[in-house]
């Protein structure tokens, strides 16, 4: 099939890919354990010390000077993906549900509005959701955080392709045996969709867990603050800036949804290219 | 395709619908109209009333040479990330759909970036390119290339591309590994016989089978250059130095959040609802094509 010349040029360059991607976080890894004003006299190097890894339980404990404890903001962070991630998944099997297995008074009306969320990301309508938000007084809560971003029409869409493709025959044996329609749903449905679910709940997680504009505009109480903005807010200022600790915080913002991908690897790029061709 | 075997009822699926239609209305079409209804008033100075104006907002939006300025650098910007990132993860795809040895273990160590956030890859930047504490920047420097991209936009500019496009490889790395594993063995084996040779085979067989994931891709990498790199560009230059890296979307931040102009930043909003819609609506034209050949 192959011959030794072209593989051994596949795995040079799959090899410069490899360390392309794994340079940067290995030089905020070994950054991490190094000294800040060594750093900043500009004495970073690629060489870890490993007796510098108490910056790793500072950082968890107290976080940097003007920040939250990094530990709180991971748990921000993880409770925001978590909720938006479940909270998705949830609303939209159900919504896909019932647009496949019911008819209903203006049905097509309602997938089409589902449908036209898919065009109007929160960047595109930055000012007036801030201003529904404060409407609603959720500016601030984590409620503000999470809820606007759980409608989704792409996880609908999927869902709804899932549903169309399950054959009439295994509808028609459930309601012989006299399942109702919200014990189909339980003890048929979700088994058979339990990979789809799977996979998207890694790419929603990981949604969730990045986000940055939309906890900037909801949430300036810093006790709402997420992992990401607080390494930006940490940043910030480069001239005082502690930068060993800001590397460590780093290490621990892309650990939770780097690991997510790496253990749930298999369904999650089976359910990225399904769903969204 | 409609489904013959029905559950009967209505009230049930309106109750497991209404969650997400509630959502939507709230959090989507609410905000949406009233970006159209700001865009076409304008706030007394004291902000106690708006007149409506017509399109007057995006008249002036349209005849102000900084917006234009902004369309054509947000133009540049995505341009050169969907091109750095789709041509990198092509030819990674390319050689990773090789039976080599160890091909699983390349493709986890491939896949595993697509899940840092754009605020945190403009934070790994930082150390590689910041001219006092970033590895290469201090290298750059001392070997008598003057690199500070806190005063030069050109380089401000080249740095949010590379690390906007670092972070996107690997989603379209899975793409086109799908898209090339999607291609019968029998046609590659054909071409093979017929005596194509590696370069040649690919230009004419694989490249062609390969058009409608890089045009799914290319549009996919559009959105994410002009949308979610709004973290990546806010962390590392604010849009700065002046307005050299200022996308449409960190204008659209920038003249409502932080210079509170209602009317401008709606009337921005619109412009970028047009722009998505229009983009979606060629992607679902194309696809379904697609799905019809």
């Amino acid at each position: 099939m192959s011959n030794a010349r072209t593989d051994w040029l596949a795995h040079a360059v799959l090899g410069i890919g490899v360390v392309l991607f794994a340079l940067p976080v290995w030089l905020v890894l070994a950054g991490s354990t190094q000294d800040s004003g060594a750093i900043t006299r500009g004495e970073l190097s690629l060489l870890p010390h490993l007796d510098g890894l108490a910056v790793y339980s500072r950082v968890l404990m107290h976080g940097t000077m003007g920040t939250q404890p990094v530990w709180h903001m991971l748990m921000v962070s993880g409770g925001m993906a978590l909720a938006i991630a479940c909270g998705k998944i949830v609303i939209s099997i159900l919504s896909a549900y019932a647009v496949v297995f019911f008819r209903f008074p203006l049905r097509r009306t309602a997938f089409w509005l589902i449908f036209i969320t898919l065009m109007l990301p929160v960047e595109v309508r930055i000012i007036p959701t801030y201003s529904v938000m404060s409407d609603f007084g959720l500016i601030n809560s984590f409620t503000g955080l999470t809820v606007p971003l759980i409608a989704s029409a792409t996880a609908t869409l999927l869902f709804r392709q899932v549903f169309v493709a399950i054959p009439d025959e295994l509808v028609e044996a459930a309601r012989m045996d006299g399942a109702g329609p919200l014990r189909f749903l339980r003890d048929i449905l979700l088994p058979v969709s339990a990979a789809n679910i799977a996979a998207l709940f890694v790419i929603l997680f990981v949604y969730g867990w990045n986000q940055y504009l939309w906890p900037l505009l909801v949430a300036t109480d810093p006790g709402l603050d997420t992992i990401v903005i607080g390494i930006v807010k940490m940043i910030g200022v480069e001239t005082q800036t502690d930068w060993s600790a800001v590397m460590a915080t780093a290490v621990l913002a892309l650990l939770p949804p780097v690991a997510v991908v790496v253990v749930m690897q298999r369904w999650f790029v089976a359910g990225l290219t399904e769903g969204e061709k | 395709m409609e489904r013959r075997t029905l559950f009967d009822g209505w009230f049930l699926p309106v109750v497991l619908v209404l969650p997400q239609l509630l959502l939507t209305g709230f959090f989507f079409l609410w905000p949406a109209a009233e970006a159209i209804w700001y865009s076409l008033t304008r706030q007394d100075p004291f902000g106690l009333g708006s007149t409506f104006v017509g399109l007057d907002n995006f008249a002036d939006l349209f005849a102000d040479p900084l917006y234009i300025d902004s369309i054509i650098r947000t133009v540049v910007f995505c341009a050169a990330v969907s091109l750095l990132s789709m041509s990198i993860a092509l030819l990674l795809a390319v050689f990773a759909d090789h039976e080599i040895r160890g091909r699983a273990i390349y493709r986890t160590l491939l896949i595993w970036p697509y899940a840092i956030a754009p605020a945190v890859s403009a934070v790994l930047w930082l150390f590689i390119l910041n001219p006092q504490v970033g590895l290469l920047g201090r290298w750059l420097n001392a070997h008598g290339v003057p690199w500070d991209y806190h005063i030069n936009g050109g380089q401000a500019l080249l740095m949010v591309i590379l690390a906007s496009s670092w972070k996107q490889v690997s989603y379209n790395f899975i793409f086109f590994l799908a898209g090339l594993q999607s291609i019968p063995r029998a046609v590659t084996e054909a071409a093979r016989m017929d005596g194509a040779k590696g370069w040649h085979r690919f230009r004419t067989i694989t490249f062609p089978l390969l058009a409608p994931t890089s045009f799914f891709l290319l549009v996919v990498n559009l959105v994410y250059a002009a949308f979610d790199t709004f973290g990546t560009i806010y962390a590392l230059t604010q849009g700065g130095p002046g307005k050299d890296t200022e996308t449409l979307v960190i204008k659209v931040y920038r003249d409502g959040v932080i210079n509170l102009d209602l009317g401008s930043s709606s009337a921005q909003s619109v412009v970028l609802m047009v722009g998505v819609i229009a983009l979606t609506a060629i992607q679902f034209r194309f696809m379904g094509k697609r799905t019809n050949a």
